[in-house]
């Protein structure tokens, strides 16, 4: 602790140099971060006055904050004012131009992940009208959208052109004071997602990234808000399947999901940041805030994730459950290989009368890795009724892995019926031999037994989210055995 | 087909088979009895390449090749089929998945072309149909949840799928009722063939009236003992197995 509240000081204690407008090139700003620069990200975005005031209040907050210690995670400080906060968005001429200037690996796993060829490129990052008629593609998707009444677009045109909805719900689920990286986040968010489905409607399709032109170059601190109106219905698709090679070592993103009386959220999750190599060097920190509120009675919000990459995962996707009969759910695979770090889980707030949670959680570590489940269920004295299910499987891959599980139960109200179930098991040597004996290779025998372990949460994915994340799944366990 | 030699093994420094010989043309059904704990599983494992055991001396050959040098999917590939005497449960994996991908891995080392799914449900309804399996098998977990019965006729299942050139069946008649054992001795009898050599490992005589050996051997200590005919195994359901000790001397 000492050492960071010496930084901390250090940090607050220190001037800005130079005059900031007249050093940097309108583009990109300098390493390091104070007042001046949440300002100019604020007013690069062109935001409203209440919007910067909101940064600022969340970045004064922030200073103040001490590093979060307490996940399974080990890591060294990260220094804050060497990371840059804001540079724009690629140029289309500043891109590769073409899939013969990327990164000969990447494709390699693409070309493993069975990921189409136009979607390789998107991936990549090559610009995009160089490849495929991209706004037509958008375009048509808009249209439908709009006829439904759905609004999903970036967050910045979501506060250009819908604020008062913005203003409306930024915050109400994860305040900017909620906790360090949340209150980092809200300082100096650049982009992210923005849905509203209206009262009533049933999104008519998937909501994916994947369709977001921009969605290649968000930044490292990405906010997402997704508000369901009473009786609205969206699942809503996040990340992309293939390994994105980021120079940025830190990802602390929030996302605010909000569900009104009788609406539902699905959430789904692929997560494969580059994860650093077998010796543990370079790779994402990936610090999370994910949160849903189920506001109205009889909501429903579902979790569904599949984390794969990343150094260093810290992430908690939590309901809180607050209208009567709302349901909060959360399915989750988190594999940790080589010198990976995880530590994930759920929180299930009941607050509401009869609210009902599930979690199922299966982490696989392999190599020496170390993966850690920390869930808390909380049963408030209001919460008449609640229920929770959880199962919580951990899979050991060799023996130099651990896993670990900490449960955290606290039932305020005597009538809460709170069910845990625990197990860990390593690759049975039995069950490899099994298939040897079959005639599999030791490779696609591992890769069977895992999805197999997995199969409760990848049924919860869209069908086509399933087939890449077992297939990912498989390359992130590359060479575990043997 | 198969030429065991002087096969001497042994787990945790525990000698286990003490110089063990064996051999078996192709065509031919081999039945090996024995009382608990002489090595019966062992040698099948051995055979099938389980990690753990350490052969001290003496050689396997079969098809002419050296077996004991080949991994333990080069064997499978190659045409050695064990079903388990405890088969493992593997959750959440479809038996029908783990049924094509093995089918496809042996095809693809003969080089033949894999199995579409079409032409892969044809031959597993034909021979589901064979060991009077359900179809809603198919989509169980491997072994999940089935009886002692049921994982036995599933290991018979896949070898009829698999078409093995050397079967190895270790007490596949163990846990089983009079009508089961019918079903999986009709599925072992109609996989004889000219080509296709079997070993049965067993504790009784019984399943020997229903699928008739041509050589009956009898394994104690870690050794081959006595072998002869079917009449030796009648002989050994008369007396015992204390008989055959004092018999043989050991
Ligand atoms: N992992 C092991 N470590 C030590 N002894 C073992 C091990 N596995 C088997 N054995 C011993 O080897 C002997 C032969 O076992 P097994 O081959 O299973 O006999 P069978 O199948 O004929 O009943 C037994 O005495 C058993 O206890
Ligand atoms: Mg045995």
């Amino acid at each position: 602790m000492a050492t960071n509240e010496h930084e901390l000081e250090h940090l607050v204690s220190r001037k800005y140099k130079h005059g900031f407008y007249t050093e940097i090139d309108s583009d990109t700003v300098p390493p390091g971060l104070n007042e001046d620069v949440i300002r100019f990200i604020s007013a690069k975005k062109e935001e409203p006055e209440w919007l910067t005031e909101w940064r600022l209040k969340a970045y004064r907050h922030w200073l103040t904050m001490p590093v979060p210690q307490w996940a399974h995670v080990h890591y060294p400080p990260i220094d804050f004012q060497a990371i840059s906060y804001y540079s724009a968005p690629k140029r289309p001429e500043d891109a590769p131009q073409s899939l013969d200037e990327v990164d000969p690996k990447l494709l390699e796993t693409y070309d493993k992940l069975g990921i189409p060829l136009h979607e390789r490129a998107r991936l990549a990052g090559v610009a995009v009208d160089a490849v495929f008629d991209s706004v037509s593609v958008t375009t048509t998707f808009k249209e439908k959208l709009a006829e439904a009444g759905v609004i999903f677009g970036s967050f910045s045109e979501a506060v250009r052109e819908h604020p008062e909805l913005v203003r409306r719900y930024l915050g109400s689920v994860v305040p900017a004071r909620d906790n360090f990286y949340a209150a980092l986040n809200s300082a100096v968010f650049t982009d992210g997602s923005f849905v509203y489905i209206p009262k009533g409607v049933r999104c008519p399709m998937e909501l994916s990234t994947y369709f977001r032109i921009n969605a290649a170059n968000t930044g490292q601190f990405e906010r997402t808000l997704i508000v369901a109106d009473e009786g609205s219905h969206v699942s809503y698709l996040e990340g992309c399947t293939a390994p994105m090679r980021d120079e940025n070592q830190l990802h602390a993103a929030v996302v605010e999901l909000v569900a009104l009386k009788d609406a539902e959220i699905k959430y789904s999750t692929v997560q494969n940041w580059y994860p650093g190599d077998e010796e543990g060097r370079g790779g994402i920190y990936n610090f999370v805030t994910k949160r849903g509120d189920c506001r109205g009675a009889n909501s429903k919000i579902s979790w569904t994730q599949v984390e794969t990459g990343s150094a260093i995962t810290w992430k908690y996707p939590s309901c809180i459950l607050r209208g009567e009969n709302s349901v909060g759910e959360f399915y989750s695979v988190a594999v940790a290989n080589n010198l990976q770090q995880a530590d994930t889980g759920t929180k299930m707030i009941h607050i509401g009368r009869n609210t009902r949670s599930t979690i199922i959680s299966k982490g696989i570590s392999a190599g020496r890795a170390q993966n850690a489940y920390r869930g808390l269920v909380r049963v408030l004295p209001t919460a008449e009724g609640a229920r929770n299910f959880t199962q919580c499987d951990s899979l050991l891959i060799g023996d130099r892995c651990g896993a670990h599980t900490f449960p955290y139960i606290e039932a305020r109200n005597p009538s809460a019926q709170i069910e845990h179930e625990a197990t860990t098991s390593k690759i049975g040597e039995d069950q490899l031999f099994y298939c040897l004996q079959r005639g599999l290779s030791e490779e696609d025998a591992v890769n069977m037994i895992v999805n197999g372990f997995c199969k409760e949460v990848f049924r919860e994915l869209p069908m086509e989210f399933a087939v890449e994340a077992q297939a990912l799944l498989n390359v992130s366990l590359e060479g575990a055995v043997g | 087909m198969l030429k065991i030699k002087d096969l001497h093994a042994r787990i945790d420094g525990k000698d286990i088979l003490k110089g063990l010989s064996l051999e078996i043309s192709a065509g031919e059904v081999h039945a090996i009895m024995g009382p608990n704990g002489a090595g019966k599983s062992t040698l099948a494992q051995v055979l099938a390449g389980r990690e753990g055991y350490e052969i001290v001396s003496g050689s396997v050959e079969f098809c002419g090749r050296d077996l004991l040098a080949l991994a333990p999917e080069e064997r499978a590939r190659e045409g050695v089929f064990l079903a388990f005497q405890y088969p493992v449960e593997i959750p959440g994996v479809n038996n029908v998945y783990l049924l094509k991908a093995a089918l496809n891995a042996i095809r693809k080392h003969r080089g033949e072309d894999e199995l579409d799914a079409y032409a892969f449900m044809k031959i597993i309804r034909e021979k589901m149909q064979l060991m009077q399996m359900d179809a809603s098998f198919l989509n169980r977990g491997v072994n999940e949840g089935f009886s002692g019965g049921e994982k036995k006729r599933n290991e018979i299942l896949q070898m009829a799928v698999l078409e093995p050139k050397l079967a190895l069946l270790d007490e596949t008649d163990s846990g089983l009722d009079i009508d089961a054992m019918k079903v999986v001795a009709d599925g072992v009898n109609s996989l004889r063939s000219p080509e296709r050599a079997i070993i049965m490992v067993t504790h009784y005589q019984r399943l020997l009236d229903h699928i008739v050996p041509d050589v009956v051997h009898v394994l104690a200590d870690g050794r081959i003992v006595k072998s002869g005919d079917r009449s030796l195994a009648l002989e050994l359901e008369a007396h015992g197995y204390e008989w055959l000790q004092q018999a043989v001397g050991t």
